[in-house]
């Protein structure tokens, strides 16, 4: 049997496979690694991690949804001190490939977060999350505006220092997210995490009133997935040298290949782990397969292989 | 405790297995299903819950189920099984609870904190709502054996709602039971009748499942008395094992409010730690 090159690279970060958490879906790490060595996936992309601690959004923060689900979280989490003292050093110390997602309130906030984690070790990249749907104000959504959006990738770019990967993630909530990424590339990124959830709502016939405690939520599983796909396949197509970590409903080999295919450098998975802990690793081993049934024997040679002349 | 200490045990017994169904009995409103899950069994307490997968291969339902340990087993005839108590109310458990002897489902556990049990022999009171009840009957057994009295509270809306199993009521020294129409027991809101029972029993710690609502109310009775009370909590869940953040609720932990997770630090929690009125868990998370 032939043999595949499973590693890819973001910008100068190499990763010995392509198979990432999606941020936000594994929490800081430490639950799943009761199910499945850390290390044995390409990266753990953190919870989008704030300059303070965060209660989040009140409850319900959840509703299923066909093939999906809504979720309200409102950026729950540690903030970035006890995250540095508490999660990166557990990461490190189980051999994860750690890429920390950031979000700040306003443009100021991602510099003084780009700041604390531009000399920590063990770093491999920053996501810098500028598309978090559930925010008071739907003005904190950087990622809707091209202005916005590069204000806050320029940013971290002048407080990151040259080393690390600056990855931006998007909305899909955008009349033209061929346009966004032009302007978050033209301000120096390296990488873009295409998509993020996108706004929607559900109303509880019971109570005849939004279902969630935060009224609306992201959608994120099987049914965002051609979204996500026509998404990285328009921005490959425009910015074929950037790479894309996809994600976007992904919940086994086939769905991450159509993601490679468009044009995804990295596949991060999410709303599958909330169904099935291992579902990281089955899609990895599944992708694997699909890509050597297929003749490949070098990952990279897949990444947009939708966009070839069909001959 | 401890919060690295703690973190270092999160889902510490759980294991993702494909578990046989080796029963499914239809009783009242609910099904008895048993389940063959090997080694988990040893590690059951009484407040564990599992995580199940439904809806089969293709289904749109992306999401585990969680439902409360009822029993477990470590060495029965076919090995180690747990018992479910599952009222077949959306397509979810509607799913589980068509499904056959012999049908396998992706089951994960065991999941949550359990009750806590009392260090020396006390007077306990074990209160359920409806299908609530499935986790006390183990809980009480377990408090029988450590010497303590157990005085056990049954309510639901109707008569056929009361899930009461005879194997369950061994370890009981007395059994109260309350509808809200009148159909068994005391005719009323379970809630009414704990403050008199109380008193004729000497209770010192409640333990509590059931809907938030009654869990509130009760609460509200433990404070009052200045009662120990232990409640298992439902919120809803996307993932069972910490990782989506969903099925949080708000908690007084030292000066602060955090919104911990009741599939992590839950289901079984400190009534008198929780913000039970939503306001005030309003209030206090937005400030």
């Amino acid at each position: 049997m032939s043999t595949l090159d499973f590693s890819t690279k973001i910008a100068s970060k190499r990763f010995s496979n392509p198979i990432f958490t999606a941020s936000g879906c594994a929490s800081s790490g430490q639950e799943l690694s009761q199910f499945f060595q850390l290390s044995e996936i390409g990266a753990v992309v953190t919870k989008s991690i704030m300059t303070k601690a965060r209660n989040g959004r009140i409850t319900p923060r959840m509703a299923e949804t066909p093939s999906g689900m809504l979720n309200s979280i409102g950026l729950q989490g540690p903030g970035i001190d006890v995250f540095l003292e508490r999660d990166i050093p557990w990461l490190v110390e189980n051999n994860a490939k750690v890429i920390v997602s950031i979000a700040g309130e306003n443009v100021d906030e991602y510099g003084v977060l780009a700041r604390r984690l531009r000399s920590v070790q063990g770093i491999s990249a920053i996501e810098v999350n500028i598309s978090c749907p559930n925010v008071e104000n739907r003005g904190q959504v950087f990622a809707c505006h091209p202005d916005t959006a590069s204000a806050a990738i320029e940013s971290v770019r002048r407080n990151i220092g040259g080393e690390l990967p600056i990855i931006a993630k998007l909305s899909p909530d955008v009349t033209d997210i061929v346009e966004i990424a032009r302007s978050v590339i033209n301000a120096g990124v390296d990488g873009l995490a295409l998509i993020n959830t996108l706004l929607g709502m559900v109303i509880d016939l019971n109570t005849m009133q939004p279902k969630l405690g935060g009224k609306t939520g992201g959608l994120s599983g099987p049914a965002i997935r051609p979204v996500a796909v026509r998404a990285i396949y328009q921005v490959h197509q425009m910015f074929p040298n950037t790479p894309i970590v996809g994600m976007g409903g992904v919940s086994n080999g086939r769905d991450a290949l159509e993601l490679v295919l468009a044009g995804a450098s990295a596949v991060s998975v999410g709303t599958a782990t909330f169904g099935d802990p291992t579902a990281v690793i089955k899609i990895r081993d599944e992708l694997q397969m699909l890509l050597l049934e297929r003749g490949f024997n070098d990952f990279r040679d897949a990444i947009g292989f939708a966009h070839r002349a069909s001959s | 405790m401890d919060e690295k200490l703690n973190q270092l045990k999160i889902n510490k017994n759980a294991k993702q297995i494909k578990a046989e169904i080796i029963s499914n009995k239809k009783v009242g409103p609910y099904h008895h299903m048993v389940f063959a899950v090997g080694d988990i069994a040893l590690s059951v307490r009484p407040g564990n819950f599992v995580a199940i997968s439904v809806g089969g291969e293709n289904s749109a339902s992306i999401l585990r189920r969680a439902f409360a340990i009822y029993r477990a087993i470590d060495k029965g005839l076919l090995g180690g099984t747990v018992e479910l108590v599952v009222a077949p109310h959306g397509s979810g458990s509607k799913w589980l609870c068509s499904l056959n002897v012999g049908d396998f489902v992706d089951l994960i556990g065991p999941l949550g904190t359990a009750f806590g049990i009392p260090t020396t022999p006390a007077n306990t009171m074990l209160i359920g709502g409806g299908y609530g009840s499935a986790p006390l009957f183990a809980l009480a057994e377990l408090l029988k054996n450590r010497g303590c009295r157990v005085d056990m509270v049954l309510g639901a809306s109707t008569a056929s709602k009361i899930y009461a199993p005879l194997e369950g009521k061994r370890s009981v020294s007395s059994l109260t039971l309350s509808t809200d129409d009148g159909t068994a027991g005391v005719h009323g809101q379970i809630t009414e009748s704990i403050p008199r029972l109380i008193r004729e029993f000497n209770t010192e710690v409640i333990y509590s499942c059931g809907p938030m609502s009654m869990l509130s109310s009760i609460n509200k009775i433990a404070q009052d008395f200045d009662l120990v009370h232990q409640c298992s909590v439902e919120e809803s869940m996307a993932c069972g094992i910490g990782v989506c953040m969903t099925c949080v609720v708000p908690v007084r932990v030292e000066d602060e409010i955090k919104m911990l997770r009741t599939c992590i630090d839950g289901p079984v929690m400190d009534g008198a730690k929780i913000i039970w009125d939503k306001e005030s868990a309003i209030e206090a998370i937005t400030k």
